[in-house]
């Protein structure tokens, strides 16, 4: 199992009356690709925050890869966070004024994956996401939005991650890029063996994974345990 | 990795690190400029005489008598008689005696009349002698030696004919331009007034004056350079005296002898005694330029400190991207550290930059106006000790952005 949440409440230390999430029992096996979705607010993001260790639960216990990050100290979901989770945001997922190898070599600077040769890993993956060489030395403030994001997936992908998180990536994206997009990751976690989890309101996205979570399914805020 | 992260975000608000980096560097260079010029005055004052165990003149303040017979700055109170001076030279407890006679210039040099023991005992820093570049000493009445500044400044060589101006104006209109003067020596350089000095005999200032009365010249006079030379050129006056004594032991005992005599009022200083009375004058000024120096600083460190912490306000996205790509916040405190540090040093190489830019500009003009020699290599230990204060107050500086850095790193985690 690669993610396992049971008992998982969690509210903002600042409204602690308002629940965002109540999520009794949710588990993803190994190398699912999960489209969870839901409207705008209703704690989609809070549940990656979660998954990924930036926000530890209230109650409950969240297990990501058999390691329990509700028992984790900050410094170790840090670490836990670069050594073995992937990132790719709506926007913003790249330092502006870094070109995109700088982009993706930063992301290695906090990992402490083993690696033979990163200039050579960032080569191929850009390669793989056509980025051309002339692009990935260009700030990546300079870039279209399409290919900041295909940069993002690099990076994101860089520390070769078991579980990547991907919060409505393609929602500033066109038609044609989304698509572009999608196909590029699909294939790339299918290539390493990635657990995805997917979060978007857009269902016409959903035909690209095999399972479909809606997060009202996954969270009971109707009643607490 | 990280040293390039900072520069690269350093570079991308180019604006306003400009700016910060700019107010930093003027402060730096204000800051390592006072102690610089505080330490190089004391050493250039306290180089320019050695060996010398009295200074004699007209009864007035000591320092007042340092400054003028030594520094070449101020005016003599009045002069003393030659007769005085032959006196007390023949006291059998001094060793050598240098009779100096000021009041004429050449261009705004002072010109210093004295005899050829000047340059045979006189001497400047370690116990270092005068030595000539070019020529000799002076020999004939109207033979001059200058110094090493002057002759660089002026393009003077060998054989040249100097005017000499009555006065020490630098534009004077009273000329002693009957009788010019022949370069017949170029003196060493010695980072002392020396260098911004032109030295001629008692007897060239004497024959300079034979036909002036109150400083102009008697139209009626006709005296020929000739029928000077052939002239007993005794100097009536000089305008003090330095004296070497054949024994420490005695300095006090005719120093008082000499500020007891009874034919003439005179006053005899230890050089080493007025430079100290001058240097405790002076550390009210000088500790008071160092307080205003340090304040300036400190402006410009709230000026960086201010626009760190306004930088973090406008990189939350950025904050959260570091952190969930799994920086800690330890590292977005120290990010910020380095942005200061990095700033903090460019502006100190650029400030000691900019100094040694200006002392080299300065130079000449501090040596002649003011008789400071102020060296314009700056590394010295007491610069890098001010230099490693200022990054240690920048780093102290910018721990308030850096801890709202973190602070606000720590939030996103929750």
């Amino acid at each position: 199992m690669t993610i396992s949440l049971s008992h998982v409440h969690f509210s903002y230390p600042d409204t602690p009356d308002k629940p965002v999430l109540n999520i009794p029992s949710w588990s993803v096996t190994s190398q699912e690709h999960v489209f969870v979705h839901g409207p705008s607010g209703c704690g989609k993001s809070t549940l990656l925050n979660l998954l990924s260790g930036m926000l530890a639960p209230s109650e409950g216990e969240v297990t990501v890869l058999g390691k329990r990050l509700d028992n984790m100290s900050h410094r170790q979901r840090d670490q836990f966070r670069a050594n073995h989770i992937g990132y790719v945001f709506q926007q913003f997922n790249l330092i502006p004024y870094l070109n995109a190898v700088e982009n993706i070599q930063l992301a290695t600077h906090f990992s402490r994956t083993k690696r033979t040769s990163v200039k050579q890993e960032i080569e191929e993956l850009l390669t793989k996401l056509n980025i051309s060489p002339d692009d990935s030395t260009k700030q990546t403030a300079k870039l279209s939005i399409g290919q900041q994001q295909r940069v993002a997936i690099a990076r994101a992908l860089i520390n070769k991650p078991e579980l990547l998180i991907a919060d409505e990536p393609t929602s500033s994206l066109d038609q044609h890029n989304r698509d572009n997009f999608m196909s590029v990751l699909m294939s790339l976690v299918s290539a390493y063996n990635i657990t995805l989890i997917f979060v978007s309101h857009d269902m016409s996205l959903s035909h690209y994974f095999e399972r479909i979570d809606a997060l009202s399914d996954i969270s009971r805020l109707g009643g607490k345990h | 990795m990280f040293l390039r992260l900072a520069l690269k975000s350093l570079l991308n608000r180019r604006g306003s690190v400009l700016l910060t980096l700019m107010a930093m560097t003027v402060s730096v260079s204000v800051l390592l400029a006072v102690e610089h010029i505080r330490h190089q005055a004391k050493e250039s004052f306290a180089n320019t005489v050695s060996g010398v165990d009295l200074i004699v003149g007209a009864r007035t303040g000591s320092l007042n008598l340092l400054l003028y017979s030594v520094f070449r700055i101020g005016s003599p109170t009045n002069n003393i008689a030659w007769e005085s001076f032959e006196d007390i030279a023949s006291n059998p407890q001094v060793k050598w005696a240098i009779p100096i006679t000021l009041g004429d210039s050449h261009k705004g040099y002072r010109v210093m009349g004295t005899t050829q023991d000047y340059f045979e005992f006189f001497s400047y820093g370690n116990q270092h002698k005068l030595s000539f570049d070019k020529g000799h000493a002076f020999k004939q009445v109207f033979d001059v030696v200058i110094g090493s500044g002057i002759a660089k400044t002026l393009g003077y060589s060998l054989g040249e004919e100097l005017i000499l101006s009555h006065g020490i104006a630098s534009t004077s209109f009273s000329l002693h331009d009957d009788r010019p003067f022949n370069v017949v020596g170029i003196l060493e350089p010695t980072g002392t007034p020396i260098d911004q000095t032109l030295h001629v005999s008692l007897e060239g200032i004497e024959a300079i004056h034979i036909d002036w009365k109150n400083g102009v010249k008697i139209p009626s006079s006709h005296i020929t350079t000739d029928q000077i030379e052939a002239l007993e050129l005794k100097p009536k006056t000089i305008t003090a005296f330095m004296l070497g004594l054949k024994s420490r032991m005695t300095t006090f005992r005719v120093q008082r002898d000499i500020n007891q005599y009874m034919k003439e009022p005179m006053l005899a200083i230890l050089p080493g005694v007025a430079l100290s009375e001058l240097w405790q004058i002076m550390s009210i000024l000088e500790n008071t330029l160092l307080l205003v120096a340090v304040l300036v600083f400190i402006a410009a460190l709230l000026g960086l400190s201010a626009m760190l912490l306004s930088s973090i306000r406008d990189r939350s996205r950025e904050i959260q991207l570091l952190r969930v790509i799994g920086a800690p916040p330890s590292f977005l405190f120290l990010f910020i550290e380095l942005e200061a540090v990095i700033i903090t040093l460019s502006s100190i190489v650029l400030g000691a930059g900019l100094l040694s830019a200006c002392l080299i500009t300065a130079q000449d003009f501090l040596i002649s106006r003011f008789g400071l020699n102020i060296g314009t290599n700056i590394l010295s230990e007491s610069t890098l000790y001010f230099a490693f204060s200022m990054l240690a107050a920048a780093i102290v500086a910018a721990a308030i952005p850096s801890l709202s850095a973190y602070s606000r790193a720590k939030s996103i985690q929750g």
